[in-house]
């Protein structure tokens, strides 16, 4: 019996010629494959975010980011930062079934040498923009290059993903302010809206809601969209698109742990890891909804 | 020093137009001329440093570098991991500039005392410090530091300080330290603005008979080992001078390279003794009032090189 690659294991079922990962339901459902396989080989931690924010990163790879994988620093490429880093796994899903590096290296997750650390690195690995990790960082240095854009005139756009219980850090407020104040037209915030965060719901925690309001309140153009509908997403991206003067925020209704029935809306899978018999069944369920 | 900052950046920025700076909403009567000569190279942030930094690290990966600006631990300590993980870890071309080194804010209180700053900023790596001593000094560190890749802290006095330096300083590199007086019995080794105090001391010990070198570190990360060294082993007596707290700043750091070459002198070091300042009073007072105004400093030498 010949052992089987990463790659031909989490492939498996696709065609010979691979997968068609510029269909966004496929990229979607391959990073959640890669997220069970990753944080089953790692023992690592945030399953439920990867599988909460997977439609978003998908539609990002696949409709909307304007970069090229043959030359990850092209001047002219549109920016993402993650700023929930725990999800990185999903962005080196994303990188590496796009082409910016092999997909037989997202094995390595976690491990001692590896490039790919649990929260998402920038350090030799082509297509991340900014390292994050520490939560409320990634909207502030957004608004720094949507603002050096607008300065230089350039065309291209900033990104930046957020979580909802990453909205209690105050440095978002201030990131929102100043996107306002400086007419950050050409730059959109993604809010993984799965109303959980790490020891309970938001609305338990410090209550958000009512949430869309607070960013109409900052000035922000606000987008409300089914976060696990690519269609719907990648309308909401293009209404962000054509908004004039003032930058967007698509709020993206989420499942935490979407895809496996007994991960959504429980918060045991902010933290645990996917082994034994969860990891077959997740499998399983995940086989059910193959694209 | 801040006017003689302003003078350095405005020179800086009418040749780099991706030269940016941002104020934390500070530096009304500092940086007007700059906004006014300047104003697609200037932003304020408002009352937000967090954001601010986070907001430089970004412009700076855009190809600027970009300037942050406010007072006191404001552009520090606020936004300190913001610093290291969005500024230093990505190499990004921010300069943070803090007006108001040590007790230059004096009576306003302990929040306006930048004390433990050196400490705490020299500890990230990736991160040069300036501590230039008088406004001659100022306008040879801007420069260099605008050309010292990734990102640095310049800590500034207040302004209208008197140059200490007979001159310009001229041909000044990275690291370097700077003899303003040669001495023979003790070496009074200073970092930023308190070098006023340092060489009234020198001239105070002159007049009881002891002959003191003085130098001047306008950088203390990195610092030149070598030469740092060479000075340190020419005296039994080393005195560090800094409007600072003594852990971790620039005394220790001179300790450190005093370990490390295996010199026999003492290390005397003059600064906070570990404790905030609670006192209210200008920053001469507060000088006196922690023992490191000229008169404390040359007493507290002469005491030491009896042997008390």
């Amino acid at each position: 019996m010949t052992a089987v690659s990463y790659t031909e294991l989490t492939h498996a079922g696709f065609s010979p010629a691979g997968p068609d990962t510029a269909d966004p339901r496929v990229l979607a459902w391959l990073i959640r494959r890669h997220g069970l396989e990753m944080t089953h080989l790692s023992r690592g931690s945030h399953i439920g975010a990867i599988f909460s924010v997977a439609e978003i990163i998908a539609v990002l790879y696949t409709k909307v980011l304007r970069i090229r994988p043959d030359d990850p620093k092209w001047p002219e490429r549109d920016r993402l930062i993650l700023s929930k880093g725990h999800a990185g796994a999903a962005v080196y899903a994303a990188l590496a079934e796009r082409g910016f590096f092999p997909v037989e290296e997202l094995k390595t997750h976690y491990a001692n040498g590896s490039r790919l650390s649990g929260h998402v690195s920038h350090k030799g690995i082509p297509g991340v923009e900014m390292s994050t990790g520490s939560l409320g960082h990634g909207l502030s240095v957004a608004v720094g290059m949507a603002l050096g854009a607008k300065r230089d005139g350039a065309a291209w756009r900033t990104y930046c993903v957020l979580g909802d219980g990453e909205c209690d850090e105050g440095s978002v407020w201030e990131a929102a302010l100043q996107a306002r104040q400086f007419g950050l037209d050409r730059l959109t915030a993604v809010v993984d809206h799965n109303r959980m965060q790490s020891l309970d719901f938001c609305e338990n925690t410090l209550a958000l809601e009512p949430f869309a309001d607070k960013w109409r309140a900052f000035g922000w153009h606000v987008i409300e969209a089914d976060g696990h509908d690519t269609d719907a997403l990648a309308a909401a991206f293009a209404e962000a698109d054509a908004v004039r003067d003032r930058p967007s925020v698509i709020i993206a209704k989420t499942v935490k742990g979407k895809g496996v029935s007994f991960m959504e809306n429980n918060i045991l899978w902010h933290y645990r890891t996917p082994q034994g018999e969860e990891y077959e069944a997740a499998l399983l369920e995940l086989e059910g909804q193959r694209p | 020093m801040r006017d003689a900052f302003t003078r350095a950046l405005m020179r800086e920025a009418a040749e780099n137009p991706q030269l940016t700076l941002i104020t934390g909403d500070l530096g009304f009567g500092v940086l007007k001329p700059f906004w006014e000569t300047y104003p697609n190279q200037f932003i304020n942030a408002g009352i937000a440093e967090q954001s601010m930094t986070g907001m430089a690290a970004g412009l700076a990966l855009t190809g600027r570098t970009v300037l942050t600006y406010s007072i006191g631990n404001f552009p520090t300590l606020r936004c300190l991991e913001q610093i290291r993980n969005d500024c230093a870890y990505h190499g990004a071309a921010v300069k943070i500039v803090c007006v108001g080194g040590g007790f230059v804010y004096g009576s306003l209180g302990m929040s306006h005392h930048a004390t433990e700053d050196i400490a705490i900023l020299r500890a990230l790596p990736g991160v040069t410090v300036f501590t230039p001593g008088d406004p001659a000094e100022v306008e040879a560190v801007v420069p260099v530091m605008l050309r010292t890749p990734g990102t640095c802290y310049l800590r500034l006095g207040r302004g209208g300080e008197p140059n200490v330096h007979p001159g310009p300083v001229q041909g000044w590199i990275l690291s370097e330290p700077l003899t303003l007086r040669h001495g023979t019995d003790v070496a009074l080794l200073s970092a930023g603005g308190i070098l006023t105090q340092t060489a009234e001391a020198a001239d105070l010990l002159a007049a009881r008979g002891i002959s003191a070198e003085v130098v001047s570190f306008p950088c203390v990360k990195p610092i030149d080992d070598e030469k740092t060294a060479e000075i340190i082993a020419r005296f039994r007596h080393v005195v560090t001078v800094e409007e600072h707290n003594i852990v971790g700043g620039f005394g220790s750091a001179i300790c450190e390279i005093a370990a490390g070459s295996g010199t026999g002198c003492r290390i005397h070091r003059i600064g906070m003794m570990d404790k905030y300042s609670a006192i209210v009073g200008t920053q001469q007072y507060l000088r006196s009032q922690y023992g490191m105004d000229a008169k404390a400093i040359a007493e507290r030498t002469e005491a030491w090189l009896r042997g008390e």
